[in-house]
């Protein structure tokens, strides 16, 4: 018997009942949109945060103060100094490194004539913008002299200045008042759009030393960014940072070192560690609907199968051997369970365009995941249609003729 | 007209239903043999076996004892799927009621046995129309097989019936559910396909139906009591 004239006669049957089918179908439907929806946006957020990590750079490489155990949250400790940057900064003492630049980061109100805004304070080395690929809009970044002489001046992400001044406002040499301490504005950064979870846009930039020393009383930095020269040589560079430091901090044993390097590639392999147990776990949970879905197809088919138990006799009066009446049944499961999985492709696809519309996460469709549903909803209708499909094919043409 | 070598042959056929604890014999040895050509018509009371003997006849049943040849094969041992290719083969049967697929077209109708008979797909259309024009039907082929009469419906079963080109059309009640003029209608086809050499074996509880046969077999209580040439025909002869 020809595929497509049982495939259509299966079309056929299912669209002679079409609510239904439909209600029938719903269970696929929902099951399909929502992994489709949840895989779309778990890839979505991963890249967002891949192509902004990379952004930075492959030769990026942090280091933060404290021994850093994966699957441990990270202990605070002032273990990391601002004297550390210098010493790394030293080209004569490290060679393989280019920019480096130290961060602390404070949360706080900045207030200028009676306008304020809570912003992030980030106080940082006067590389940072090289390292980060800041670029300027108005006047000048924090520059080295500002960093040793613990100026007073701050420069401000675009929609601080809007904030504070107004839209296109130039508040080149004012003043904005953070904890009660004033700050000169010299520079405006351009718009970049948020990164992560930071948004340079919101943030005030001010020397690292000044923030130690005005907001957190404290010789210590919160993380040291470092550039290696050479992209390709990363892990070596990194090496020598930790053995550079180890000496530093005159410890011997590598495994009680109080601080961890690590390199945007690493960063970037935890978060999409993360993002993807995050998917995997939601779209284990959408399966579970899957398979409550599939119950209801099963169900539904042997009803179909009471009902057309007649039709099966009369089927096999003329000719229709085990092989084509289980085929014919499995196959109209497969037709729903597929046509569900179609709908439900679609209806995920739409939802999840929607929600990249409201969240900051890009549309990202993989064909792999439309393959993967295609593949589900067929696998679906067949495990869960095989059942009725072979109960209908058993039938003995007698019984199923007699049968009233 | 009538060939030497029979196409059925049943010998002391008997068949048994168990109910329950109780056993019921529909059939208590029934013997008979049928010629290429013949029309034959069963009768006899409701309950007597002649359902049965068709289902039998028709090899959608298989006997509890005696043997069956159809065609010279003795097909009482035959499997399931075995019977099914002889049923598509050899047989084309037409029921009293649901006798067509419903939500499909008289067309598919016709051409579902040959899906089953690996008949060529380019076949298929122009033979299904071929036996739907016997039937007077060309012009029903695209309606729906619950969009015309109960006569239309038996004619489209017999133009399904010989799709297959069987040796044998079964037919059982086929006029049970149709007034007497559409009746004689149905029965004139049978006819028809008769006088072309078809061999057919139609049930009926009505003489004026079972007096188009030219060979009338009666049973009761799962034994045949009588089994002679309608004397309609002799006369005629
Ligand atoms: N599946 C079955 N289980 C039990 N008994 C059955 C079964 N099928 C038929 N019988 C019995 O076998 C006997 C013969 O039945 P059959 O259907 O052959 O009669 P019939 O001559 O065709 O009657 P009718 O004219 O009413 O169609 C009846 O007594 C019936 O009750
Ligand atoms: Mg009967």
């Amino acid at each position: 018997m020809n595929y497509v004239q049982i495939i259509r006669s299966a079309i056929r049957a299912l669209r002679g009942n079409i609510l239904r089918t439909i209600l029938t179908m719903l269970g696929i439907i929902i099951g399909i949109a929502s992994v489709i929806l949840i895989i779309s946006l778990g890839q979505g957020a991963s890249s967002s945060i891949t192509s902004q990590v990379s952004s930075l750079g492959a030769n990026l490489i942090f280091i933060v103060p404290g021994k850093q155990i994966p699957g441990r949250p990270p202990s605070a400790s002032n273990s990391l100094k601002y004297a550390d940057m210098l010493a790394l900064a030293d080209k004569t003492r490290m060679p393989d490194l280019g920019d480096v630049s130290a961060q602390v980061t404070t949360q706080a109100e900045v207030v200028t004539n009676g306008q304020n805004k809570n912003a992030s304070i980030l106080g940082i080395s006067a590389t940072y913008a090289n390292i980060n690929s800041l670029e300027m809009n108005q006047g000048e970044f924090i520059s080295p002299e500002d960093e040793s002489g613990y100026s007073r001046v701050a420069v401000l992400g675009p929609d601080v200045v809007a904030d504070l001044f107004g839209e296109d406002a130039h508040p080149i040499g004012e003043t904005i008042t953070i904890k009660s301490r004033s700050f000169r504005i010299i520079g405006v950064t351009k718009a970049k759009g948020s990164v992560g979870f930071t948004n340079p846009d919101e943030t005030v930039y001010v020397p690292a030393t000044t923030a130690m020393k005005v907001f957190l009383g404290q010789d210590s930095v919160q993380a040291i960014l470092a550039q290696a020269t050479d992209a390709k040589k990363v892990d070596e560079t990194q090496e020598q940072i930790i053995a550079f430091l180890l000496d530093q901090h005159k410890i011997t044993d590598p495994v009680l070192a109080d601080f961890t390097v690590r390199n945007s590639k690493d960063a970037l392999s935890i978060v999409n560690n993360v993002t993807g147990l995050l998917t995997g776990m939601l779209a284990g949970i959408a399966a579970i609907s899957l398979v409550v879905g599939g119950i209801g197809i099963m169900n539904i088919m042997l009803v179909t199968v009471t009902e057309r138990t007649k039709e099966i006799g009369l089927l096999k009066a003329i000719g229709a051997k085990r092989k084509d009446i289980l085929m014919q049944f499995l196959i109209e499961s497969i037709v729903l369970t597929v046509s569900g999985g179609i709908v439900g492709i679609i209806l995920g696809i739409s939802l999840s365009f929607l929600a990249t519309r409201f969240l900051p996460i890009p549309f990202v469709l993989q064909p792999s995941a439309i393959l993967l549903a295609v593949g589900v909803s067929t696998i679906v209708g067949v495990v869960f249609g095989i059942y009725p499909a072979r109960r209908a094919a058993k039938l003995s043409p007698i019984d199923a003729l007699r049968y009233e | 007209m009538i060939d030497k070598k029979p196409i059925i042959s049943l010998r002391n056929i008997t068949k048994s239903y168990i109910t329950g604890s109780a056993e019921c014999q529909a059939l208590k040895g029934i013997s008979l043999e049928v010629y290429k050509g013949e029309f034959v018509a069963i009768m006899g009371p409701s309950g007597s076996g002649k359902s049965t003997t068709m289902h039998i006849i028709g090899a959608l049943d298989t006997p509890t004892s005696g043997t069956y040849t159809l065609n010279n094969k003795n097909i009482s041992a035959y499997s399931e799927d075995q019977l099914a290719e002889i049923r598509n083969q050899e047989i084309g049967f037409v029921f009293q009621a649901f006798n067509l697929l419903p939500r499909t077209t008289v067309l598919d109708n016709v051409i579902r046995p040959m899906m089953y008979g690996r008949v060529p797909q380019n076949e298929q259309t122009e033979r299904a129309f071929e036996c739907l024009r016997l039937v007077h039907l060309e012009d029903k082929a695209s309606n729906l097989s619950n969009h015309i009469s109960g006569g239309q419906i038996q004619r489209v079963a017999i133009a399904r019936a010989i799709v297959m080109d069987p040796s044998m059309i079964l037919a059982d009640e086929p006029t049970g559910n149709l007034d007497s003029k559409t009746s004689h209608e149905i029965m004139t086809f049978l006819q028809d396909l008769n006088k072309k050499g078809r061999t057919i074996i139609v049930i009926t509880h009505e003489s004026d139906i079972a007096a188009f046969a030219n060979r009338i077999i009666l049973l009761k209580d799962g034994l045949i009591i009588s089994d002679k040439e309608n004397n309609r025909f002799i006369a005629k002869k």
